[in-house]
């Protein structure tokens, strides 16, 4: 079937199987390889994405659904001369490791200050339920409350960048 | 007591190899006679296994790019380890360039850049140490004598910085000075800068790959891609021994975007227009299993007791044995750990295109030679026809010291005459792995009426670890006698102790078991660490000061007491409970990178709660201070992940749980909020970091889990319930 949706501020129409998972279209059909597949059961959210400004896990998410949505990736978050607040923050405390898993890492944050400007650490433990194998949850904690502060300073650079 | 030294010798650049040239051993005394065995066990405890690959000349190591970048080609692979940035700092020192000039690249196999082994086992930093060093220092020389001819001065009046030679006022770039140069005199090696001179080595710089991971660029293997490329599956069996006998392709050879599907003698796949047409194509094989026994987790546990199988003796010092047997008063108990997973977020795969006369295979691996010579083996090319791309790896943990995936990739496009790319599913991925494998402890000791210990012996049970890996030829087997990667580890630290040895039990489990970061180490310590601290508590001594008053006075004893001394005062350690927490303390020795640590814990609705680590590491000279306590931070955490969580079942044959969450691993809000590290750097060469600091986090967590409730936890994943 056909499906149009709006991904980083651009406007596509694919036409491919109902059942497709959003993430491999963005993937393969798209290019955009900064979305990852880590285990296509929404139990890892190394996949995590935005429609419509909430976290989606897309390896469990059907393109069907994606018609007329609001799509944003890792590379529509923001790039090095305009890094979103999460990003620069990630940056700032050096958290990556292997960086697999950052993307949907950065994506389920970004996500969560939108909602929540200032997060708990109690809120963070609730909200942030990604797994990162080389386990750099100490500065991904360090980093989010990091970027809270950033997106307060200059609220204008929640928005996307797209 | 004096720093330890080691010595350095200059030389001409020579090919490094063998074994030729191994240090002293770590703990205790060896007892193999045959020279071969000690030497190659006193080189897997202590990482002095030399690099093996070609360190003849700089030109297969850098490139200059026209925008006067430098560009390292690394025969160590990327995986978050932080490896590619301590050699950037390594060779930015010598080459007398900047941090922002410096690129690093994975080396193509065909480059002739090659690791003859692997990446793993802590060891990338501490065998370049002086290679990568002595390289870049002869490149910045050929540079130097270079701009020397080209500008018309002497090379001894050039001034080299920032990647510019300059005199008197006149300059050229590196880029300039190595352009339309076509042969290169290689020079002898330049004596090394002092320690002092350096300006990025020892300093916290930013990670070289931190913005390509922040804003998402393709660095992955599972991100290749090539124009025409096409998507490839083969069925892995769930059952474990599953043999492939035959497959019927009928039906998913009709299914929608299906290519091709392969049958070859020892696996089935398929080929298709689409990532989830060749999934859903697959699923419709109908594979004939020869599967010999429905295996039980209580099969695996009774095999791996202590008392089963042979017996091997790895360490010995007095008279343990038989003070042990005449003894009344042994003090005795038992520990275990569960098979635990890789479970590295991206899947094995490969992106493979095999044309008539060569073959291209860009993947994530941590062993590209022996990856390749498997490749080309099966598909009959020659090695140097076959190209392995190392891509960045979604973590290795020593999932990826055996990539046969690759081949298999290669099969199939070789099949189809296209680009295949060909990725494990999450489900095979779990049942397919090389597992940690389970472990059985068996510890015995006496005291003196001081309170000190009179005769301690450690008897461990493995499932293979190094045994049975490709990296290990079947020949070192009956030459090693124990399995190097299972008793890792294993052996008594406290040399002080008149009396102990350490046995190892080896077991041939039926599925797959290999390296896991670490190796056995983490069970291994967590067993030995608990125990220490029994007999502390049985001594009534405290657990800190019981340790040092038996560790020996040499430089290797006093590198250990230091971090004991260190994580003890920078804790501030008590045996008292306080506001409902308590504290656990274990230390490790680990290729010669001895570790402390004291875990802070509570106990909240019947869980285990990890407020704070404290961790003193020794890994040697320091070349990133930043990415070496990242490496602690992670390790810690993945050590609280596989010690308090993690565990695989073998339930009617099959390995489960397949998914994660299931498989429960540490999340966020079990990460400590506090992890306070202390580096000492009483070696003047960069030692192990990746590993040592996994090994005490689970007897630390234990032995504070005891002071809290009296209750002693001696079975990984810990658990009050």
């Amino acid at each position: 079937m056909k499906i149009s949706f709006l991904i980083n501020g651009t406007k596509k129409m694919v036409e491919v199987a109902e059942n497709t998972p959003l993430l491999w279209v963005i993937r393969d059909m798209l290019d955009l390889k900064g979305t990852k597949f880590g285990c296509g059961k929404a139990a890892c959210g190394a996949c995590t994405l935005h429609i419509d400004g909430n976290a989606i896990r897309s390896c469990s998410y059907p393109i069907q659904f994606a018609e007329g949505k609001e799509i944003t990736t890792i590379e529509g978050l923001g790039n090095e001369a305009n890094p979103h607040p999460v990003q620069q923050a990630w940056i700032e405390e050096i958290v990556p490791q292997c960086g697999y898993c950052q993307p949907g890492f950065m994506m389920a944050t970004a996500a969560l200050l939108a909602k929540n400007p200032n997060p708990t650490d109690e809120d963070i433990d609730a909200t942030i339920t990604n797994v990162c194998r080389c386990a750099t949850y100490f500065r991904m904690r360090k980093a989010i409350h990091r970027a809270a502060e950033l997106a307060q300073i200059n609220p204008e650079n929640i928005e996307e960048n797209v | 007591m004096s720093k330890e030294k080691k010595k350095i010798s200059r030389r001409k650049f020579i090919v490094r190899g063998g074994l030729g040239t191994m240090g002293v051993l770590a703990i205790g005394t060896y007892i193999f006679r045959n020279s071969i065995r000690r030497g190659i066990a006193g080189a897997m405890n202590t990482g002095e296994i030399p690099y093996n690959g070609d360190t003849s000349s700089p030109i297969i190591w850098f490139e200059v790019s026209s925008d006067n970048q430098i560009v390292l080609h690394s025969p160590k692979v990327e995986m978050g380890q932080g490896t590619f940035t301590g050699l950037a700092q390594m060779a930015a020192d010598e080459l007398e360039v900047s941090m922002e000039q410096m690129k690093v690249v994975h080396a193509n196999s065909i480059s002739g850049n090659l690791d003859g082994f692997a990446t793993g086992g802590s060891t990338s930093i501490s065998t370049l140490w002086v290679p990568l060093r002595e390289l870049a220092a002869t490149m910045r020389e050929m540079i130097k004598n270079q701009a020397a001819s080209k500008m018309g001065v002497a090379a001894a009046d050039l001034q080299l910085n920032n990647g510019i030679c300059s005199s008197n006022g006149e300059t050229m770039t590196y880029a300039e000075v190595v352009q339309g140069v076509s042969e290169w005199t290689i020079p002898d090696t330049p004596v090394l800068k002092n320690l002092k001179d350096y300006k990025y080595i020892g300093k916290p710089v930013a990670r070289v790959d931190l913005k390509d991971k922040v804003f998402g660029a393709p660095i992955f293997g599972m991100d290749a891609t090539m124009p025409e490329m096409l998507y490839g599956s083969v069925v892995r069996p769930s059952a474990i021994g599953a043999k492939f006998l035959d497959a019927d392709i009928s039906k998913a050879e009709k299914m929608p975007g299906v290519v091709k599907v392969v049958k070859e003698k020892d696996f089935v796949g398929v080929v298709a227009n689409s990532q989830t047409e060749a999934e859903n194509a697959k699923n419709m094989i109908n594979v004939q299993w020869q599967v010999e026994r429905s295996w039980q987790t209580a099969d695996i546990e009774a095999m791996i007791a202590v008392g089963e199988g042979e017996p091997f003796v790895i360490q010995k010092e007095g008279k343990a044995k038989s003070i042990l047997e005449d003894s009344k008063e042994i003090i005795s108990a038992e520990y275990k750990s569960p098979i635990g997973a890789h479970a590295q977020l991206e899947p094995n795969g490969a992106l493979a295109y095999v044309e008539e006369d060569k073959a291209t295979i860009i993947m994530s691996t941590q062993v590209v030679k022996i990856t390749r010579d498997e490749i080309a083996e099966r598909i009959g090319l020659n090695k140097d026809q076959v190209n392995i791309v190392p891509t960045f790896l979604g973590g290795g943990f020593g999932r990826r010291l055996h990539t046969p995936n690759g081949m298999q990739a290669a099969v199939l496009s070789k099949a189809v005459g296209k680009p295949v790319k060909c990725f494990f599913t999450r489900k095979e991925e779990f049942q397919n792995d090389t597992f940690r494998p389970p472990t059985h402890h068996l510890l015995k000791a006496t005291l003196t009426p001081e309170g000190l210990i009179e005769a301690l012996e450690h008897n461990v049970s493995s499932g293979d670890v190094a045994f049975g890996s490709p990296m290990v030829p079947r020949i070192a087997e009956p030459l090693l006698g124990a399995d190097l990667g299972a008793w890792r580890g294993g052996m008594i630290q406290y040399e002080g102790i008149p009396n102990y040895r350490t046995i190892s039990w080896r077991k041939k489990l039926p599925f797959a078991t290999s390296w896991w970061r670490s190796l056995g180490l983490l069970a291994n310590t967590f067993a030995v660490e608990s125990f220490i601290d029994e007999l502390a508590v049985k001594a009534k001594k405290n657990p800190v000061t019981f340790r040092i008053d038996q560790i020996q006075d040499n430089d290797r004893g006093f590198r250990l007491k230091e971090v004991i001394k260190a994580a003890a005062e920078k804790s501030g350690y008590t045996d008292e409970v306080v506001n409902g927490r308590a504290m656990g303390f274990a230390a490790s020795t680990d290729v010669n990178t001895p570790c402390a640590q004291v875990a802070e814990v509570s106990i909240e609705n019947n869980e285990i709660k990890v407020h704070k680590v404290t961790c003193a590491m020794d890994p040697g000279l320091v070349i990133n201070p930043d990415q070496v306590k990242a490496q602690c931070e992670g390790a810690i955490i993945m050590g609280i992940s596989a010690s308090m969580f993690e565990k695989m079942e073998v339930e009617d044959g099959e390995l489960t749980p397949t998914i994660y969450g299931p498989y429960q691993m540490a999340t966020i809000r079990n990460a400590p909020k506090e992890i306070d590290l202390v580096l000492l750097q009483n070696s003047d060469h960069p030692g192990a970091v990746g590993e040592p600091p996994l090994g005490p986090i689970g007897a630390a967590v234990a032995n504070a889990v005891f002071r809290l409730t009296g209750k002693r936890l001696r079975s990984m994943p810990l658990s009050l319930v």
